[in-house]
């Protein structure tokens, strides 16, 4: 059985490579590249896999989950410039693609120990735009 | 691997006939759907693709270029145009959102290549909402 927690953080970012000159990266990602950066308010869905315990009737402890990805997730992201405050967005570029992966890495050690597996991340930039990621395997 | 969604937006009308039914018959299958001159809806499709993440763009997909392919093989088509009326396929084929939905993929997929000439990202689904709760999909599989 699949349970999905959605939260949200607002957040400032600018699509630039570091290694591609300046037209080079307005030609890559438009008016995501302008250099003093833009914002977006964030939700994330955040996805985990698991058989309800017989017991208790839950896959999870929801309140263990929503303190996790607190924890790890809105108070790192919520409110920042995530090119200059939240590695690895100093060398990475913050696209919702590679915020979905770092999402996943920075919540995949810490599932087990609320119940049940990471199954996905999903990221919504805009009410038009969302990714999906599924971890390396997937 | 990630899969990015965008969403798009159409208005159109449709009338749900069967040419090869009789008009009580069409009454019947197709109910208010088959009332004489139609009616309309706002779609919402989202298209998804799958792919890695490119090492210089950091993105699995231009979402650039598939506005530009939704754009010029979907809502240039379809929008603010009355289905039944002046879209080859439909001519021969019941408008409903599954026939819509299969087409739309096909005209996706058969663009596809040149929208996006290298081995990724893949088309992978269309899904269509006719309204909030009328909801049909087509995947890659199906």
């Amino acid at each position: 059985m699949l349970i999905t927690k959605r939260v949200e953080f607002s957040a400032s970012h600018v699509c630039r490579n570091p290694l591609l000159n300046d037209r080079e990266n307005e030609e890559l990602f438009g008016a995501a590249a302008n250099k003093h950066g833009h914002g977006h308010n964030y939700t994330i869905d955040v996805t985990v896999e698991g058989d309800p315990d017989p017991v208790t009737g839950m896959v999870l402890d929801l309140k263990k989950l929503k303190d996790v990805v607190n924890r790890e997730v809105i108070q790192t992201y919520d409110h920042r410039f995530l090119n200059y405050e939240v590695p690895p967005f100093d060398h990475v570029v913050p696209t919702a693609e590679n915020i979905a992966i770092d999402i996943w890495n920075r919540l995949a050690p810490h599932i087990a120990q609320v119940g049940g597996q990471l199954q996905g991340i999903r990221v919504h930039e805009t009410n038009d735009l969302y990714v999906d990621y599924f971890g390396e395997t997937a | 691997m990630i899969r990015v969604t965008r969403t798009y937006r159409f208005s159109a009308s449709h009338r749900l006939h069967a040419a090869a039914l009789s008009e009580s018959e069409n009454a019947e299958l197709f109910g208010k759907c088959n009332n004489p001159y139609g009616h309309g809806h706002n779609y919402q499709i989202e298209v998804s693709a799958r792919g890695p993440v490119d090492d210089r763009s950091g993105r699995a997909l231009d979402p650039r270029t598939l506005d530009h392919l939704v754009r010029e093989q979907v809502l240039e088509p379809f929008d603010h145009q009355n289905l039944n009326e002046g879209i080859t396929i439909f001519e021969d084929l019941v408008p409903t959102t599954e026939n819509l939905a299969r087409e739309i993929y096909r005209r996706l997929a058969v663009n596809w290549q040149s929208a996006f000439p290298g081995q990724w990202p893949v088309l992978e689904k269309v899904r269509i909402a006719e309204t909030p709760r009328n909801i049909f999909e087509v995947s890659e599989h199906a």
